[in-house]
């Protein structure tokens, strides 16, 4: 990380800011919220359960392992807790809610966990819908989407993850030189850091 | 003991080559660093773990936040170097205009986070005041310094291409880094579109190509500032305190706030210095015919202003009425960037901890602007990684696979422009406020103005001009504004001059009214050119501190 990347890479997600990152990309002086860890983010092992699940239907296992292998659950819960906002942590928190709310109405009463995975992928897929729409037309100050949140959180928590870095992606530690213009080819993957 | 034959105040970058200089030439040194020891390699707790092993995967808590309330306005707030900044909470500063202070208080300072970006300055630099009639001319010009580039290029390690620029003159070189085919394009486009007048070179950085003895060539992992195992690049840990070490006459102390300087109206020298222990607030005081100043350019002019007030009440080095003012620093947080399209079938190796740089082209040789000075950008091009949106992917295994291939290259860059002295850029002490021990804070009051607003329209569209004159194609554009102090190129707050009444430094670096004091810092600073200052600071210092062995030894000081 340095300067140059700072910018264009850090806390930049889905062509969006990280949730919860708006003051460390404008330079704002907003100092930070008083409390911390708020009511409600101290996630119970069902709620990591749920967060897996949706992690899962995000970035299923493959040939590569899928979200749920990673562990993403848990870093999402670590994350709401540790690092978002107090607002922020009241969206994602209601989010769970909505998001077992939403999937009653088109389940005949079914809750995500009792959903089949093409019912879940079905679900999210309309959630994700929902969220563009939604980050399209929210002004700067309208809090984020909780799908969206969710959605972040597993990108970031997957491919950041021991199995998502290595297998899903390429990582190598300790490179020993740079090389500026090598071959690629379709399917070769990704480096997992830059 | 508490007599040396010379004490620096700091151990950042220059405090680092001030010590090894003065060791080297047989003086025996005290290095007083105000806050806790940072061992080499030992202490770089985070290097080498992987990215899993961040319980927080990059991203600080709101507690860090709450402790760090500055530094969590910036880039630097991350997982990984959070406990390297200063605990804000510790050292507030007043703010009179907003401003972003970057600290590091522990062994080594800002040279363990440095961007690490070496450029030498050109007499376009050095006369630039001179001939646009602004402020006061610089008292040395660029043969005054060449061969303390030399010498400070050739101990750091500096990689780079030579290219033959008036205005960025060549040095001491190990092989410069590669640049990326992308890149390669981009920089071959924007010669031929504007005939050879305009630049891009690969960056020039204190990153070892090549090892030199005592240190292994830079390993591209591009994670510097966590502190490097490998010694893969320029700090005082890896570079300039193992050599002063090994003459055997340098004595570091950490925790040691110097509070003043102790002065002796009479023979018109320091006697020595007033250090307050961090740790056990008791004050001790230590001698010495020399004082090396090199706190960093603020808390430099913080000691200056706190020191013989029973002379001066604005302290030593204000009888010109500069002291504190003149702050300078690199307005930037602006520039453009893009889609390259084509070379699909290319990918890189490795973690270049450097990119590309473009070389000042405005106000010179015949081209004239709306503005004084000029500005250059840094950048680079990259394929885009698994934090890009795939618009026409949902959820699912298409999302999974698509991201988990790399995505269309990208290229952006950054613009560094000049910030003119002003007089009424100042730092001044507040006296209201107190630190953690109970010392006064200093309060902050400068922002860009007329001159800076004018050039970075331009670099906004200079920059976007090169990019499609690049092909780059889909260029936006961003200005989000600079509050003094986020370049963290903080300078000019004892600036050097040829007149006593108008500057706190001659050409020696000498505090005019203190002949035994240095201050090399990025105080010391005349004029802020668009260059990364730190090499600057390290021929400075050299030179400064070779002058100061001879002067003593002839007695004039």
């Amino acid at each position: 990380m340095n300067r140059r990347d700072a910018l264009a890479r850090v806390g930049l997600l889905l062509g969006g800011t990280i949730i919860g990152a708006e003051a460390f990309l404008s330079g704002c002086t907003n100092a930070p919220e008083k409390k911390i860890g708020g009511a409600g983010t101290n996630f119970s092992t069902d709620d990591i359960a749920f967060f897996d699940e949706v992690a899962e239907t995000i970035l299923p296992a493959t040939d590569t392992p899928g979200a749920k292998d990673a562990k993403v659950g848990q870093f999402m819960a670590i994350i709401v807790k540790d690092c978002y906002t107090e607002a922020d942590q009241k969206v994602f928190i209601a989010g769970i809610q909505k998001l077992n709310d939403a999937c009653k109405q088109k389940n005949n009463g079914k809750s995500f966990m009792d959903c089949t995975p093409e019912e879940r992928t079905k679900l999210l897929i309309d959630l994700d819908k929902e969220q563009k729409d939604y980050t399209a037309k929210k002004k700067k100050d309208d809090p984020a989407h909780y799908f969206r949140m969710m959605k972040e959180l597993t990108l970031w928590g997957y491919f950041t993850s021991e199995p998502g870095a290595t297998k899903a992606l390429r990582y190598v530690a300790v490179p020993g030189k740079y090389e500026g213009c090598i071959d690629y080819k379709k399917g070769d993957k990704a480096w997992a850091t830059s | 003991m508490n007599t040396y034959d010379a004490i620096v105040i700091g151990s950042g970058i220059s405090g680092g080559w001030a010590a090894k200089e003065l060791t080297e030439k047989g003086l025996t040194t005290l290095m007083l660093e105000r806050g806790p020891y940072y061992e080499h390699i030992k202490d770089y707790k985070t290097a080498n773990l992987d990215p899993w092993d961040f319980v927080h995967r990059g991203k600080v808590t709101q507690q860090e936040k709450k402790d760090r309330p500055y530094i969590a306005r910036t880039w630097g707030a991350t997982e990984a170097v959070i406990d390297s900044w200063t605990k804000d909470v510790d050292c507030p500063y007043t703010e009179v205009k907003p401003f972003n202070w970057w600290r590091s208080y522990r062994l080594g300072g800002r040279s363990i986070l440095w961007g690490r970006q070496s450029y030498r300055w050109s007499d376009h630099d050095f006369e630039a005041n001179a001939k646009d009639g602004w402020a006061i001319d610089w008292p040395i010009r660029y043969k005054d310094i060449e061969p303390w580039y030399d010498h400070v290029e050739r101990f750091a390690g500096v990689c780079g291409s030579k290219e033959g620029l008036a205005q960025l003159p060549d040095g001491q070189f190990l092989p410069p880094m590669e640049m990326n085919c992308v890149e390669k394009d981009v920089a071959a486009r924007i010669k031929e579109h504007y005939k050879g007048r305009r630049n891009m070179i690969i960056g020039r950085c204190a990153n070892l190509t090549a090892p030199i003895p005592g240190r292994t060539q830079c390993q591209f992992r591009n994670r510097c500032w966590e502190g490097c195992p490998f010694g893969g690049y320029f700090s005082t840990q890896s570079s300039t305190l193992p050599a002063a070490l090994a003459t055997g006459k340098l004595t570091v102390r950490p925790y040691s706030i110097v509070m003043r300087l102790l002065y002796d109206k009479d023979k018109k020298r320091a006697t020595g210095v007033e250090v307050l222990d961090a740790e056990t607030n008791k004050t001790y005081t230590f001698y010495s015919k020399i004082v090396f100043v090199n706190a960093s350019a603020l808390n430099s002019a913080w000691i200056l202003m706190n020191s013989a007030t029973d002379v001066w009440p604005g302290g030593l080095g204000s009888s010109s009425g500069e002291l504190g003012h003149n702050i300078m620093d690199h307005h930037y947080n602006l520039g453009a960037a893009g889609v390259m399209e084509g070379y699909e079938d290319k990918y890189v190796y490795g973690r270049r901890a450097n990119g590309i740089y473009i070389v000042r082209f405005a106000n010179l040789f015949g081209d004239k602007r709306d503005y004084l000075r000029g500005f250059g950008y840094q950048g680079s091009a990259s394929r885009e990684g698994w934090q890009r949106d795939v618009a026409e992917m949902s959820v699912g295994v298409g999302l999974k696979e698509s991201l988990s291939e790399p995505g269309q290259w990208t290229m952006g860059i950054t613009g560094f422009g000049e910030l003119l002295p002003y007089h009424d850029n100042k730092i001044t002490l507040d006296k209201e406020k107190k630190d953690k021990w109970g010392l006064p804070v200093l309060s902050m009051d400068a922002e860009i103005k007329n001159n800076e607003k004018k050039m970075r329209k331009d670099m906004v569209a200079e920059g976007v001009a090169m990019l499609e004159a690049a092909g780059i194609k889909k260029v936006h554009s961003w200005d989000n504004g600079h509050p003094v102090g986020d370049g963290i190129h903080e300078m000019g707050s004892a600036r050097m001059g040829r007149d006593p009444k108008t500057s706190v430094l001659n050409k020696h670096n000498q505090v005019w009214d203190a002949l035994n004091v240095f201050v090399t810092d990025g105080a010391c600073m005349t004029s802020a050119a668009c260059q990364n200052p730190s090499l600057t600071y390290m021929a400075l210092t050299a030179r400064a501190a070779d002058f100061a062995v001879t002067e003593l030894k002839k007695g004039n000081i």
